[in-house]
């Protein structure tokens, strides 16, 4: 078991900004860290340097607190999973997970050993003589787990290992990639594009934008409590409504957008807002109301058991609650503490 | 089928009055059942006219006794080819085709692979190494031989005079006395330029077609051999060289045929001598046929390259057909 941590971690590629822009991050002790940002935001960047695939162009990286920045990754004791599972084609299942143990010189009978208890744990014990091409997608990346169970690592960087599954799969995939973490506890940084990934598998998620963690915390802080207005607009489908008013940018969850009859414990503790509704979407389990307030489009939403009706092409009197408006700079776009 | 057959019929419907011949005229091409063998003909004729009739011209003549005075033709059996194994050259040249062959690939296979790994490596002025060593590929054959033949020569080979020197030839030295080492008037050594020209000539495309390879390989896969601890070597050993076998067998037939085939850098660089030491079939059958006027000799030995052929070719078929299917 050990910790990560990146120490003004930056990677400049040629001119142009840097893909990873001084970065320090630390993990905790059998943590599931989940690396969230839009495509090119560096997160896979940043995790190929912490698995020492590139190298930093400054700052450290730290495994259980000692320095191994300059180390190629086979002296890391990391175990990688990548997007697509890069298993050795030409070889079968058992040779693939057996292949990081023969390169440390392990004995045969350990080899095997370990090899049989990887497969099973995974269960992929029948499918040791395969080939990876005769194989689908779920079962080559528990190949992919296996190979990178077998040698121990303390830490794990996987890099979008669900985004090659269908949806379906994708659900159960998830539930089993975590409870597996659990079960092993072994400090696991996981890369990911995908917000629904990210809540409901991190301990803990850093949002990461333009080579910059904009934020870490746990996915009730981030959805909650966002640092910024990046943060508060790319997590949440649809994301949090941001509102200009004097200067300022007042955010609010779609779902705490209600008929102001309904905001509850008086006028007092509720910002009141006149939502132009224009038109509606009935999504099954909710139903979105899409429209303007002021100038600015919003969205409300509400579960379908709700009995609000808004007719469209009406202007309506909406509020939230205090405790639910989040105030940002509008310049810097960073959360203030001022009042609206 | 049908869809194409409906296609151009449609518009005739929109315009109404217009004639159906014209509009079909202009979907003439999208009917596959006339373009397919439209571009397939001028590979056909190709065939035909260079390879099948000469080919069955060959194995009619090989039957017969067909000289350049006197073409028509005898059925004579297999008097030919009872002739031409008799014939102590034909041992040399059988022999001397396959090793030249073999020997040049088993070493061409080698440094291709050494190069390749240099060259999928990222360094300054690769793409100028590259292109350098492309260069003996687009030399014509003729040309590059007669470059070679001047190297090579008895008397004023600027190689031997390196040799002279780095004091390794000439009065007192090494592989002295003699102040030339009479490449191409040496059985060994003539055979060696033969072979060395071969290599040189072949190693350019199997090169790049291991360069191909090689760099066709995902990046993940090098990457992860890299995280599960794998040294150079044994990533070399156990994953790239594997990885590539596909290819390289491709490769190395290729060269094989190229190889096999070839009549020029023996007719040019020694004309089959010494005393017929360097000759191959390829050579033997053009003075036995052209130079020596038996048509039917020449067609007899020539037709020994067949089955040789057809085995490699079979090879290729096969290796074609499993990388489509995996």
């Amino acid at each position: 078991m050990a910790t990560v941590e990146t120490r003004g971690l930056t990677k400049q590629f040629g001119d142009g900004p840097p893909a990873v822009d001084g970065i320090d991050l630390a993990s905790k002790d059998g943590e599931f860290l989940v690396l969230l940002g839009p495509s090119g935001c560096g997160k896979t960047t940043l995790l190929r340097m912490i698995g020492g695939l590139e190298t930093p162009t400054a700052g450290d990286v730290l495994i259980g607190g000692r320095v191994v920045t300059g180390l190629p990754p086979r002296a890391r004791k990391i175990a990688m999973v990548f997007q697509s599972y890069a298993l050795y084609p030409h070889l079968t299942v058992y040779n693939n997970i057996a292949f990081p143990l023969k390169a440390q010189g392990v004995a045969k009978d350990e080899q095997r050993r370990k090899v049989e208890w990887a497969s099973s744990l995974l269960g992929i014990e029948m499918l040791l003589h395969r080939k990876p091409r005769q194989l689908s997608g779920g079962q080559r990346q528990r190949v992919a787990l296996a190979r990178a169970l077998v040698r121990d690592p303390t830490v794990f960087l996987l890099d979008e290992p669900l985004s090659n599954l269908d949806a379906q799969r994708r659900a159960s995939a998830r539930d089993e990639l975590q409870r597996f973490q659990r079960n092993i506890g072994t400090t696991t940084i996981y890369v990911t594009h995908d917000q629904v990934e990210a809540m409901g598998m991190g301990d803990r998620i850093a949002v990461i934008e333009h080579g910059r963690v904009r934020q870490v915390g746990t996915p009730r802080e981030i959805y909650d409590e966002p640092a910024d207005t990046f943060v508060a607009t790319f997590l949440g489908s649809p994301p949090m409504n941001l509102v200009p008013q004097n200067g300022l940018l007042l955010g609010f969850r779609p779902e705490h957008l209600v008929p102001a009859a309904d905001s509850g414990n008086g006028a007092g503790d509720a910002a009141g807002f006149p939502f132009t509704v224009h038109r509606e979407e009935y999504l099954g389990s909710e139903r979105l109301l899409y429209g303007e307030i002021g100038e600015t489009k919003a969205v409300a939403r509400f579960p379908v058991t709700s009995p609000v009706v808004a007719e469209p092409g009406r202007t309506h009197d909406f509020a939230v609650a205090r405790q639910h408006l989040k105030i940002f700079d509008a310049q810097s776009g960073l959360r203030t503490r001022g009042t609206a | 089928m049908s869809t194409a057959a409906q296609a151009p019929r449609t518009p005739t419907v929109v315009r109404g009055g217009e004639p159906e011949i014209a509009e079909g005229g202009r979907y003439l091409l999208d009917r596959q059942r006339l373009l397919g063998p439209l571009l397939l003909l001028p590979a056909v004729v190709y065939i035909l006219a260079l390879v099948g009739i000469p080919f069955v011209v060959a194995i009619l003549y090989s039957f017969s006794d067909v000289t350049v005075g006197d073409q028509s033709i005898d059925w004579v059996g297999l008097k030919n080819f009872r002739d031409v194994i008799r014939n102590h050259t034909f041992q040399i040249a059988l022999r001397n085709t396959f090793v030249f062959a073999i020997v040049s690939q088993v070493i061409v296979i080698i440094l291709a692979n050494i190069l390749a790994q240099v060259l999928a490596a990222d360094f300054h002025g690769k793409r100028v190494v590259r292109y350098l060593i492309l260069l003996p590929w687009t030399t014509p054959i003729a040309l590059s031989a007669i470059g070679w033949l001047w190297l090579l020569d008895n008397i004023y080979s600027p190689v031997d005079a390196v040799l002279r020197e780095l004091h390794l030839l000439g009065p007192g030295t090494l592989w002295g006395p003699t102040r030339n080492m009479h490449w191409l008037a040496k059985p060994d050594l003539a055979q060696l330029s033969v072979l060395t020209v071969h290599v040189w000539r072949t190693l350019p495309l199997t090169t790049v077609i291991l360069l191909a390879g090689l760099t066709s390989i995902p990046q993940d896969i090098n990457d992860a051999a890299e995280i599960d601890g794998a040294s150079y070597w044994r990533k070399l050993f156990y994953i790239r060289l594997p990885l590539l076998v596909p290819i390289a067998a491709v490769a190395v037939l290729y060269g094989i045929v190229f190889t096999f085939t070839d009549m020029t850098v023996v007719y040019i660089l020694t004309g089959g001598g010494p005393v017929d030491r360097t000759q191959v079939l390829a050579s033997w059958a053009f003075y036995k046929g052209i130079g020596g006027s038996n048509l039917s000799q020449g067609a007899a030995i020539a037709l020994f390259l067949f089955p040789v052929l057809v085995g490699v070719a079979a090879l290729m078929l096969r290796l074609a057909r499993r990388t489509e299917t995996s």
